[in-house]
């Protein structure tokens, strides 16, 4: 409950900090007038169509990365696992790379996040067909690396083939990931199906719990484990699919989340899903800030900010862990 | 009380019968050894029965629904997994999962089941310790309380003393004693068989995937068989505190 509380201070404080933060200065009173459509009328459009979906977008990615990662490395009892590795922000990028290279993506206004989407369903779908059933967690990070090689061969292959240097570097600057410059309809389209994968995600915690244990050990407790499987594999490519579409590829939180929650959740995944989801929020959100107080005029992308962040940290982590093995 | 039977039970890898035809019935107060060489199929023959396999015949355990079954008969897996750094107590209540609610929390109820166990494997000092940074054998103990937490009428485990010291495995397989003296009843695979003499009521010995004895330990453990099933020259030994194999070499 203490660790409950705290990640909710720090989300919330980072939430309002994103809402404020910015090239323009809105004092606070005006700002929160403005939220609520009060006031002088560029302030209300800057909160409510550039700031708040901003923060918005970035709270919900992070969300849904930290809690997929937590469900991921749960389900493969694996700290390396992330919600990457089944392919789906892959293939969601591809979509997204796609839509750009073709034009489509201007065809109308959310066409590329819907294509990203499609997209990231057409990769769950190939990694079912290829996994099986009823398959070992081993068919599923095989059939994972599988389709995120070929989503990223792919994806070479439309850059490779991109009819001119602008559109190569809209594509390469898509990829970065970002949420700046997004609208509240981005939010609308990405929000239900990313509560879709947290539901779903949310319900592994008793079955996650039980696989700590092993496989075996875990059905004959009462866990069926090709559900908990079709669940995880539902739940990461709504959430994960979803965050891609809107956001481009954002590495790391997914990883380095759980990684660092998993002591203050004492070990139990099924405490360490909330907490990384709501953590994973609070990172994303501080990522963004980042990238609007160091270098404000240079468009610094989230996902190569989030990098930066992310690798540091998680060569920590490794030293650490590596001082408490010896 | 029949708390499991198991008929014909047929478990195959590719086409071959790792298990062939298997007969026997678990009765409530039985503490069943399992004994055989390595390869004889006896891991498969428990997990079949549980219906961790996919197999042929029938089982009734492997017959109820999975929430059922994990009330009624608790499986001890051979591979010793604890995957996170979790405290010993909260590795042992993870036998009571089988019963709680989504998200609910550890009822009186559990929690004196969980302190029971702990007190049965002797971890009472352990309660807080974090399960993966404790030895080989500290760890197996864990898991056996882990399955004893889930308090059900039968405890299957595969090999639950290998890797034990001395005490340790004698300790264990008196927890199995008493919980047959409770009217439970407890089936498990082993290796020694002078302790499996002693404390099992029941022996049931496989080779090569077929169950070719079924009786009391003394019925059971016959040179005949030893030399037969184990390739051992083997001396089995009364003395007053219970049946002594004492192995002195291998038929070639």
């Amino acid at each position: 409950m203490k660790l409950f509380g705290a990640l909710m201070v720090l989300t919330l404080a980072m939430f309002t900090a994103s809402l404020f933060v910015g090239y323009a200065a809105i004092p606070v009173s005006e700002g929160l007038a403005a939220l609520l459509g009060l006031g002088d009328p560029l302030f209300v459009t800057i909160m409510q169509d550039i700031r708040l979906p901003r923060a918005l977008l970035a709270a919900m990615i992070g969300a849904s990365l930290g809690l997929a990662g937590a469900a991921m490395q749960g389900f493969l009892r694996n700290p390396l696992a992330e919600p990457g590795l089944i392919g789906v922000s892959g293939s969601a990028a591809l979509g997204a790379v796609v839509a750009l290279q073709t034009g489509f993506a201007s065809a109308f206004f959310l066409a590329l996040p819907v294509t990203a989407l499609c997209f990231a369903a057409i990769g769950v779908g190939l990694i079912l067909v290829l996994a099986g059933p009823r398959g070992s967690s081993l068919t599923l990070i095989l059939a994972g690396i599988a389709v995120s090689a070929f989503a990223a061969a792919l994806t070479s292959l439309a850059l490779n083939l991109s009819p001119n240097p602008y559109a190569a570097s809209e594509i390469m600057f898509w990829m970065m990931g970002s949420v700046a410059n997004r609208a509240l309809s981005h939010v609308w389209l990405a929000l239900p199906i990313m509560a879709l994968g947290w539901a779903a995600l949310a319900g592994l915690g008793r079955g996650l719990d039980a696989l700590t244990l092993g496989e075996d050990a875990a059905e004959a407790m009462g866990i069926s484990l090709s559900r908990l499987r079709l669940q995880l594999l539902f739940g990461t490519a709504a959430a994960v699919g979803a965050a891609t579409a809107v956001a481009g590829a954002v590495g790391f939180v997914g990883l380095v989340v759980p990684h660092i929650l998993r002591r203050f959740a004492e070990g139990r995944p099924s405490t360490l899903l909330w907490a990384s989801a709501i953590g994973g929020a609070a990172m994303v959100l501080a990522a963004d800030l980042a990238t609007r107080l160091v270098l404000p005029e240079r468009d610094l992308k989230l996902g190569v900010v989030m990098a930066l962040i992310g690798a540091p940290l998680f060569l920590h982590l490794i030293y650490k862990t590596r001082r408490e093995i010896t | 009380m029949t708390l499991l039977n198991v008929q014909n039970l047929t478990v195959k890898r590719g086409e071959c019968p790792v298990v062939d035809r298997a007969s026997f019935n678990i009765s409530s107060g039985e503490c069943v050894g399992l004994i055989g060489p390595n390869g004889a199929g006896k891991t498969s023959l428990l997990r079949g029965a549980m219906g961790l396999l996919p197999f042929e015949g029938t089982s009734t355990l492997a017959d109820l629904s999975p929430r059922h079954r994990a009330a009624q008969a608790a499986w001890l897996p051979q591979t010793r997994e604890i995957a996170w750094p979790m405290s010993v107590e909260r590795i042992v209540a993870l036998g009571r999962l089988p019963y709680l609610a989504r998200g609910a929390r550890l009822s009186p109820a559990d929690q004196s089941a969980v302190d029971a166990a702990l007190t049965r494997m002797g971890l009472q000092n352990f309660r807080t310790r974090l399960a993966t940074a404790l030895s080989g054998g500290e760890q197996a103990r864990v898991l056996i309380a882990r399955t004893l937490a889930q308090d059900t009428p039968l405890l299957m485990a595969d090999e639950p003393i290998a890797g034990l010291d001395p005490a340790a495995q004698i300790a264990t397989l008196q927890v199995f004693e008493t919980l047959a003296q409770e009217g439970r009843a407890a089936l498990t695979s082993l290796h020694d068989l002078t302790l499996a003499a002693r404390y099992c009521t029941r022996l049931i010995m496989m080779r090569a995937g077929s169950i070719i004895a079924d009786g009391p330990p003394r019925d059971v453990l016959t040179p005949d068989s030893l030399a037969d099933v184990f390739r051992l020259k083997a001396d089995v030994i009364d003395t007053p505190l219970g049946l002594v194999v004492q192995p002195w070499g291998v038929i070639a």
